[in-house]
């Protein structure tokens, strides 16, 4: 059940798409509308997605949030969340990302699953997951929150696409059969730097799990995953923020790398 | 460091081992002791354990995450002795309540090599065409100093704070699996508590082998064929008592479990 009014969905869908496209910082807009519900929020981000197709905008997959136990416990949530991904958030691997353009932004060693059967939830797990999967390849995720200081709570990360902006994808692909999805290790390397190290149980005890979820929650609003959906499981390891002049690697168990640069 | 004084703190740290008791900080008693009194500590208290018939088998790499030489406020690892009394197999139960004093576990890789290894100028290349296989271990560290509070020549001079360790139910040729990228995954009790990859030591496991080879190959001393090598621990240590299941999973290698009592 939502609280709010349409015009209020509305609105605020402007108000953090707004913060979004001309990168600058607004307070948790659960401060100003307490009685905000999860319906509430996920309605704002399909009016941010409305918005964006409204402009000609194509959108070229989903993303799950907030998906490991490194991550909510940095954050201070207690559950996963999801997001769409807009054709100009992708970057190709090896290209530049306009620091400027964005707030505050911080990378997450990720992968990406791409699906060649719709999964429709409510029920869908692992095992139907893995066996709509056409391939799994490796993705980095570029995330900025737009409010301040990434202080948030669920429902306002919810309301704000769950922080995504920008994403690199890798030039591997493999049949999830051909990898050890729960033990599959990444390491995340900042100017040459090792930062942060992980493996695929990290994401909810096993990578798919987070597709079925996924697959669930956009049942709940009967939405299903289309057949062709890239899907971004969610953070490995703990985010890593990053300056102008940064650049990145990440390492994936039998999966390659993935490398950009901010500018 | 004076002769006595050194065989006097590793008799000390022997005893505190066998009666499974702590004492103080060495650095606390003796604030000049350098890094190399530490390691004739170290091999005073292991030659009372091989006179009372315990057989060296390997040595275990320590100190290799970031995280742990920041706390301890250094830049390089540390290195002890493995003798056949701290080797338990894979789903064994491991009796820590009778043998050791405040245990915390890490899950590693171990090598087992095939050739002997002698510095200086071990590099990378050597330690993989040197290595027979490459195992799952859990690491069952252990400190004979109170609560734990060490500086690296405590840790050092109390054989690197070894205890026991479980090499899993695996063997890989390291020429079947990246050790940098090879994820970790580590369970208590059935629940995951922590994740980690082969870089998380020094860059990579095969780094902290050479690393070994090159320190000790200083003194003349060798990484001898047959020997099991620790390579240091690519997650947070976790502590454990009686009553306590883990396991431990690395990607492309295998998993080692272990119960203790």
């Amino acid at each position: 059940m939502g609280n709010l009014t349409t015009e209020q969905i509305e609105q605020l869908a402007e108000h953090c798409e707004n913060a979004e496209l001309n990168a600058y910082e607004i307070t948790k807009i659960t401060d100003d509308f307490p009685q905000m519900t999860y319906e509430d929020a996920f309605d704002i981000q399909w009016q941010i997605r409305r918005r964006k197709e409204q402009r000609g905008h194509k959108i070229v997959g989903m993303k799950m949030g907030l998906t490991s136990w490194a991550k909510m416990a940095q954050m201070g949530v207690e559950q996963p969340c999801y997001g769409f991904l807009a054709d100009y958030f992708s970057v190709p691997d090896g290209g530049e990302i306009k620091h400027d353009e964005l707030i505050h932004p911080k990378i997450e060693a990720e992968l990406a699953f791409v699906t060649k059967a719709p999964l429709k939830g409510p029920g869908v797990h692992i095992g139907d997951v893995l066996r709509a999967t056409d391939f799994v390849m490796p993705a980095v995720e570029v995330i900025d929150s737009r409010y301040k200081d990434f202080k948030f709570d669920l429902k306002s990360v919810i309301a704000d696409n769950s922080s995504s902006t920008r994403f690199v994808s890798g030039g591997t692909m493999k049949d999830p059969s051909e990898l050890d999805l729960k033990n599959i290790g990444v390491v995340l390397e900042v100017n040459g730097e090792v930062k942060q190290v992980g493996a695929g149980a990290a994401v909810l005890g096993h990578p798919a799990s987070s597709v079925a979820m996924l697959a669930n929650m956009l049942g709940e609003r009967g939405e299903e995953i289309p057949a062709g959906t890239f899907i971004m499981i969610g953070a490995i390891t703990a985010a890593v923020a990053v300056n102008k002049g940064d650049s990145f690697t990440v390492r994936y168990q039998d999966l390659g790398t993935v490398s950009g640069k901010f500018v | 460091m004076d002769k006595n004084i050194i065989e006097r703190c590793g008799d000390e740290l022997y005893n505190a081992l066998q009666h499974r008791e702590t004492i103080a900080p060495i650095t606390e008693r003796y604030t000049d002791i350098t890094l190399e009194d530490a390691y004739h500590i170290s091999l005073r208290m292991v030659e009372n354990r091989v006179n009372a018939g315990a057989k060296i088998i390997g040595k275990k790499i320590g100190v290799t995450s970031k995280a742990v030489q920041t706390m301890l406020n250094v830049h390089q690892p540390d290195f002890g002795y493995l003798t056949d009394d701290m080797a338990f197999s894979q789903g064994e139960e491991m009796p820590i309540s009778e043998r050791l004093i405040q245990p915390k576990a890490e899950g590693e890789i171990a090598f087992i090599l095939k050739k002997d290894l002698l510095g200086p100028g071990i590099t990378n290349a050597d330690v993989l065409a040197a290595t027979e296989c490459v195992m799952p271990c859990f690491e069952i560290v252990d400190s004979r100093i109170q609560d734990w509070k060490i500086k690296i020549q405590d840790t050092i001079a109390d054989n690197a704070s070894c205890g026991l360790f479980v090499l899993g139910d695996n063997a890989v040729s390291p020429r079947k699996v990246d050790l940098s990228t090879c994820g970790m995954v580590v369970e208590k009790n059935g629940q995951i508590i922590s994740t980690g990859a082969g870089a998380a030591a020094l860059g990579s496991p095969v780094n902290c082998v050479a690393w070994l080879a090159n320190t000790l190959g200083e003194f003349g001393i060798p990484l001898k064929a047959g020997e099991v090598i620790l390579s240091g621990s690519l997650v947070p240590l976790e502590s454990v008592q009686a009553g306590d299941f883990m396991s431990v999973s690395i990607g492309g290698i295998g998993s080692a479990s272990v119960r203790f009592t």
